[in-house]
């Protein structure tokens, strides 16, 4: 093993950091300079992650790759172990490239209190957080990385959030603490039963050593961990506040990436390490997530601020890849994979939109808006091919998270019952008729009609320059994956098998 | 040709992209790379038919023997010794592996998929030509050529597709230009909401589609490959709730996209976009999206429906319901475009209709001439209201004298529509009723038969009100540009030809031999010519107008009788409020989704879960003030508090921030969970 493949991971983990004490050694009026660190630190950051990628072997996307496995807490058995596989990669490049988007936004649209260097100290540990969760292969290094997540947005939302921020940031701060004590309870027991907090340890064991009630109360914790964080009904009541009040990027992370630690806990650990359970839980889990599809859209047409909509929308997509979870099948898992891409991509790219469009008109309520397509065309055009993309229109990403999601719930894992998920797969489809209504109902009130006499005098400029250079790269990738949709399925491919094969003996 | 289709696809897409970054600075908008585009797709749409039909031809030429695969063998068409079969041109690339299926990307080439490339690509360039003439001067020009180029593309797509997944691409894409092209003009509310009403609609026939394209998926043993299900399904290789399971999902698709009852109702509001994509998406080509469905993947509707048992099946059912209520309210409307809707609503009716009764044939064969003239028909109602700028035939009227060519052109498309000898429809629709009355579907002769008389009725009616009688209007019509002549005479000689194809009388069957599936196909009733049934037929059409002309030219017949008679003003107020489904689905259904429903909802959501969220806080931070005022102040110091205090809904947090109990608070939480999973380790 040469030296990139043992310390890679490391490196693109902890550059963030070194990064950040970088920047905090920089004197506060060196605003430009500050800018361009974290720039840099995010930019290098994607660029391992890319030399990853390169690296990466595909035709071994099952296994574990850039493994390092050295000793950590000798005294309760937890080791430093991170590698990655085809599940992974997908959701590191989403995160590093995401953050590098970020920052570049921010570039000259920093919220008030306008204060660049402490807000992005917290992005770039907000990065190593979301990365090392991605990477964390122990069940209390995840654990750690999964916690040290909260505390930025925390203060990203309570410091630069909008009028309500208080409230909101500590609902986000306990709910989540809430699940996340649960989820530790969850993990300890599994080392008291099995002696290991090793993940690919304990998913070859495939829930063996864990008997059936147990593996059941484990994934209660477990799920109540995750399903807050992804957020699944009834848990999601967090996000929309967390969603409305938090800055722009913040709420671009926080779709974009930060949901996605719930489902992909669910993939990493609940399914593989408790199996048993998984198949006891797995009709439940489908249920919440149809509600969430139907519920989260219905929601979404009771909303009158564009932002709050496209929150309750997250609700909604986060669905259709908890549906394709609960499935517990090949198909529905690699969906599930796209979908949290997909959406990460999509979702994060409507929140910088509803942000540029609330900077300029200085409200978000949509009764109030109208015309974009006359007064700045471009954003407009650009509302509308997200609005298309977060519908499910093939030949754009959404598509391949929903549509092989609703394929999975037809054939089900064979342990799972035929009938209720085939019931399940019909309210999906519904679903994706409730999402036509929200997204354009949106967009007819955003940007077609004309403007409103309040706005017809008010110079507003296009899209500027930092907006393009951060969202071109993201609409092309929206087009891409919808087009080639290989890109990422060729990717989890292998992976998603190994899973299920050796959880469900596939 | 045949194994590279893809092109013919590919070209518009490219020039869409090139409309779309170049278009503004070309000297003529972008328009020029449009028409260049579809000009060279449909070269090769000639080029492809030409080696199509050579390739039937020649297999039928003696040497067919090697053409009869293992496979195609078992399901040629069955009583027809030493009937070849061609096969249709599969080409396929690998296109992603999902849960360890490879999902290929391909087209299907065979007769039917090379008539659509024709019909799509012929009448996409004539579109393109008006349209230069027609939207001169269009605040969006550059823009209407890109979503022609993009809709042309998605069409062309969905016809050469090989797998029912690249049909899905296709059919959404074109769902997606129609969506755009009808709110064209989006500034005015009326258009987007025409917009949106059509795609909402067809979406909501998705939910069939996508449902009948899954159970297929598994049903064919995890394939979206057409080829393959269309076998499986002539060969008894799926089992029968699966085949009708899929037909009625599929069905539903079909009623979404071809403007069938019950979910027509956007095909009327779809004219609110300019006249020239309510000729190309809104009457040749996507509408019929649907017809092709059922054409492209026949043998699971045929075993799935039971269509070789006569009786009723829904397909036929669908579809006959749509001629008649289509045909009734094309009566009542004063808006040409709206009569031409609802003709075409009630014309791709007798196409389902023809397939549900076997009549794949007649169906297809359907489709093809009603391209041409109910192309031709609103292009010609385009060029009228160039002229008069009104679509209101209230102010038309005695156009025939200054509109020579637009009127000659509508006339003969008219009678074509109507069913007369020799022009296309006559032919199309004659085998439709025939195969009907073959086939033990009796009931769907009469109402075909009844559909060509109301078809004739209204459309003399219509042609009245516009050409004949004394002008009405204000303004001073003149006859269109050349730009906007070509295509209409172009298409109107298609509408006079075109059923020459297939001339079942003169024993001219080319239309058949080309275009009719020889391999994985159903054995459907193909009937001779029956002269009575077609003489027959005929004065059916003669007389819907003789009776036309004399109510409305010689205002013979009962007038007045909807002011005397309660009940056929009851009738007449239920047409003219199109028995009151857009009220059933605007104001009932989408209202009460949209309202109640959706408020109810996010009411539930903020007072009941969000209430419960928020009481557990609350109560939380009452212990936690009982646990400080009680308990902490005496015996802990400074931890259960902070919790407590943060909580606090009131409390602002700058001001914690300021004090820095927010990171303390932070800490707290931090070190107890810490100290939480400590004692659970020790505990063990």
């Amino acid at each position: 093993m040469n030296w990139f493949d043992s310390w890679a991971l490391t490196l693109v983990t902890f550059i963030p950091i070194v990064g950040m004490v970088v920047m905090l050694i920089i004197p506060r009026k060196e605003e430009y300079s500050i800018k361009v660190v974290a720039l840099l630190t995010t930019v290098v950051t994607f660029g391992v992650s890319v030399a990853i990628a390169a690296r990466f072997d595909y035709d071994a996307g099952g296994g574990l790759q850039f493994d390092v496995d050295k000793p950590w807490i000798d005294t309760i058995s937890s080791r430093y172990h991170v590698g990655i596989d085809g599940i992974s990669l997908p959701l590191l490049l989403l995160t590093t490239f995401i953050t590098v988007a970020c920052v570049i936004y921010s570039w000259n649209h920093f919220p008030k209190p306008h204060t660049p260097k402490a807000f992005l100290a917290l992005i770039l540990v907000l990065e190593t957080g979301m990365v090392g969760t991605f990477i964390a292969q122990d069940l209390i290094l995840f654990f750690v990385f999964f916690e040290i997540v909260l505390l930025p947005m925390f203060f990203m939302i309570g410091v630069w959030g909008g009028p309500n921020r208080s409230y909101a940031s500590i609902k986000f701060f306990l709910f989540t603490m809430f699940g996340s004590a649960f989820m530790l309870l969850g993990f300890l027991a599994i080392f008291w039963q099995t002696g290991t907090f090793d993940i690919p340890e304990l998913s070859a064991m495939a829930g063996d050593g864990i008997v059936g009630s147990t593996q059941n109360l484990i994934f209660a914790g477990l799920f109540l961990g995750f399903a807050i964080k992804v957020p699944m009904f009834p848990f999601h009541t967090w996000l929309p506040d967390a969603h409305t009040e938090a800055p722009t990027v913040g709420s671009v992370l926080l779709a974009a990436v930060l949901l996605k630690l719930g489902t992909y806990g669910f993939v990493r650990i609940a399914l593989p390490v408790l199996p048993d359970a998984a198949i006891d839980w797995a009709p439940w889990l489908g249920l919440l997530a149809v509600i969430g599809i139907i519920y989260g859209a219905l929601a979404c047409l009771a909303q009158s601020d564009m932002k709050r909509l496209i929150a309750f929308s997250s609700v909604a997509h986060m669905g259709f890849v908890m549906l394709g979870i609960a499935t517990l099948t090949d198909i529905g898992i690699n969906a599930a994979v796209f979908g949290m891409v997909a959406h990460g991509l999509i979702t994060g790219m409507l929140f910088f939109l509803a942000g540029s469009v609330g900077e300029r008109y200085g409200t978000r309520e949509m009764s109030r808006l109208g015309g974009l397509l006359t007064q700045t065309p471009r954003l407009g055009w650009i509302l509308g091919f997200l609005a298309m993309a977060s519908l499910g229109l093939p030949g754009l990403a959404g598509f391949w998270g929903e549509f092989p999601a609703i394929l999975a719930a037809y054939n089900p894992l064979d342990a799972l019952p035929l009938e209720t998920f085939r019931s399940y797969m019909v309210i999906a489809a519904v679903g994706t008729v409730l999402a036509a209504g929200y997204l354009l109902w949106m967009l007819q009130r955003v940007a077609m009609g004309k403007v409103k006499p309040e706005f017809e005098q008010t110079d507003v400029h296009d899209i500027n320059t930092a907006e393009w250079i951060a969202w071109s790269p993201i609409l092309l990738f929206v087009l891409a994956l919808g087009v080639y949709p290989d890109i990422i399925f060729g990717v989890t491919n292998d992976a998603v098998a190994q899973l299920t094969a050796t959880a469900f003996g596939g | 040709m045949l194994r590279y289709a893809w092109i013919i696809a590919f070209i518009p897409a490219l020039s869409f992209f090139l409309i779309l970054f170049f278009g503004k600075r070309m000297p003529k908008g972008g328009s020029e790379i449009g028409i260049a585009a579809l000009g060279a797709s449909f070269v090769l749409s000639v080029v492809a038919a030409v080696q199509w039909i050579d390739k039937v031809e020649s297999t039928e030429g003696g040497e067919g023997g090697h053409a009869l695969g293992a496979l195609g063998q078992a399901f040629h068409v069955a009583g027809e010794a030493g009937h070849t079969v061609v096969e249709p041109v599969l080409a396929s690339v690998s296109w992603f592996t999902l849960g360890g299926v490879d999902i290929r990307a391909g087209t299907m080439i065979d007769g039917l998929s090379v008539m659509m490339l024709f019909v799509v690509s012929l009448v996409s360039l004539l579109v393109h030509i008006y349209s230069t003439s027609y939207m001169e001067g269009d605040r969006r020009y550059t823009y209407f050529f890109a979503a022609l180029s993009l809709f042309s593309a998605s069409m062309l797509t969905l016809v050469i597709a090989g797998s029912t997944l690249l049909l899905l691409v296709g059919w959404e894409l074109v769902g997606l230009c129609s969506f755009m092209l009808i709110g064209h003009w989006w500034e005015e509310g009326a258009n987007s909401d025409a917009a949106l009403k059509a795609f909402f609609t067809t979406r909501t026939g998705d939910i069939g589609l996508i449902i009948g394209i899954v159970i297929l998926f598994f049903g064919a043993g995890g394939t979206f490959d057409i080829p393959t299900i269309n076998e499986m399904a002539v060969n008894g290789e799926m089992s029968q709730t699966v085949l009708t399971t899929a037909s009625v999902a599929l069905l539903i698709g079909i009623i979404g996209k071809s403007g069938q009852f019950p979910l027509h109702t956007w095909l009327p509001d779809a004219m609110a976009g300019p006249t020239p994509v309510s000729a190309l998406i809104h009457a040749a080509t996507m509408v019929v999206a649907g017809v092709f469905l059922g054409a492209r993947l026949y043998p699971v509707f045929f075993e799935g429906f039971h269509i070789a048992d006569g009786g009723l099946n829904a397909m036929a059912v669908i579809g006959g319901i749509t001629v008649i209520i289509g045909a009734a309210l094309a009566f009542v409307q004063n808006d040409i475009k709206k009569v031409l809707a609802y003709s075409t609503i009630s014309q791709i009716g007798y196409m389902v209709m023809a397939l549900g009764v076997g009549a794949w044939l007649a169906a297809v064969f359907h489709l093809f001439t009603h391209a041409f003239f109910k192309a031709d028909l609103f292009l010609g109602s385009g060029s009228v209201s160039h002229a008069v700028h009104t679509f209101d035939m209230r102010k038309m009227g005695g156009l025939r004298k200054v509109m020579p060519h637009t009127f000659w052109t509508f006339i003969i498309s008219s009678l074509a529509l109507a069913g007369f000898f020799p022009l296309a429809g006559f032919w199309s629709k004659d085998e439709i009723i025939n195969t009907a009355g073959k086939a033990d579907y009796d009931f769907f002769l009469v109402v075909g038969l009844v559909g060509a008389f109301m078809t004739a009725a209204y459309m003399t009616r219509c042609v009245w009100l516009t050409f004949f009688g004394e002008y009405r209007g204000a303004e001073h019509p003149h006859e269109s540009p050349k730009a906007i002549l070509v295509p209409l005479w172009i298409l109107a000689i298609g509408a006079v030809f075109a059923g020459f194809l297939n001339a079942t009388a003169f024993d001219i069957h080319k239309f058949t031999e080309w275009v009719e599936p020889t391999s994985a196909f159903p054995e459907v009733i193909v009937p001779e010519f029956s002269v009575p049934l077609a003489v027959f037929s005929f004065m059916v059409a003669a007389a819907g107008v003789a009776v036309a002309g004399a109510y409305y030219v010689y205002g013979m017949g009962p007038r007045g009788l909807t002011e005397r008679n309660a009940s056929a003003r009851a009738g007449y107020t239920f047409l003219e409020n199109k028995y009151y489904l857009d009220h059933l689905y605007t104001d009932l259904v989408v209202g009460s989704i949209k309202g109640p429903i959706a408020r109810g909802t996010y009411w539930f959501n903020q007072n009941v879960i969000d209430g419960v969220v928020n009481a557990a806080g609350t109560g939380t931070r009452r212990v936690g003030r009982f646990t400080y005022d009680v308990i902490d102040q005496k015996i802990v110091d400074g931890s259960v508090n902070e919790i407590a205090a943060a909580t606090d809904e009131t409390g602002g947090l700058l001001r914690y921030l300021q004090s820095g109990r927010v990171q303390r608070y932070a800490l707290i939480l931090f070190a107890s969970v810490g100290v939480l999973s400590l004692a659970l380790v020790f505990a063990n």
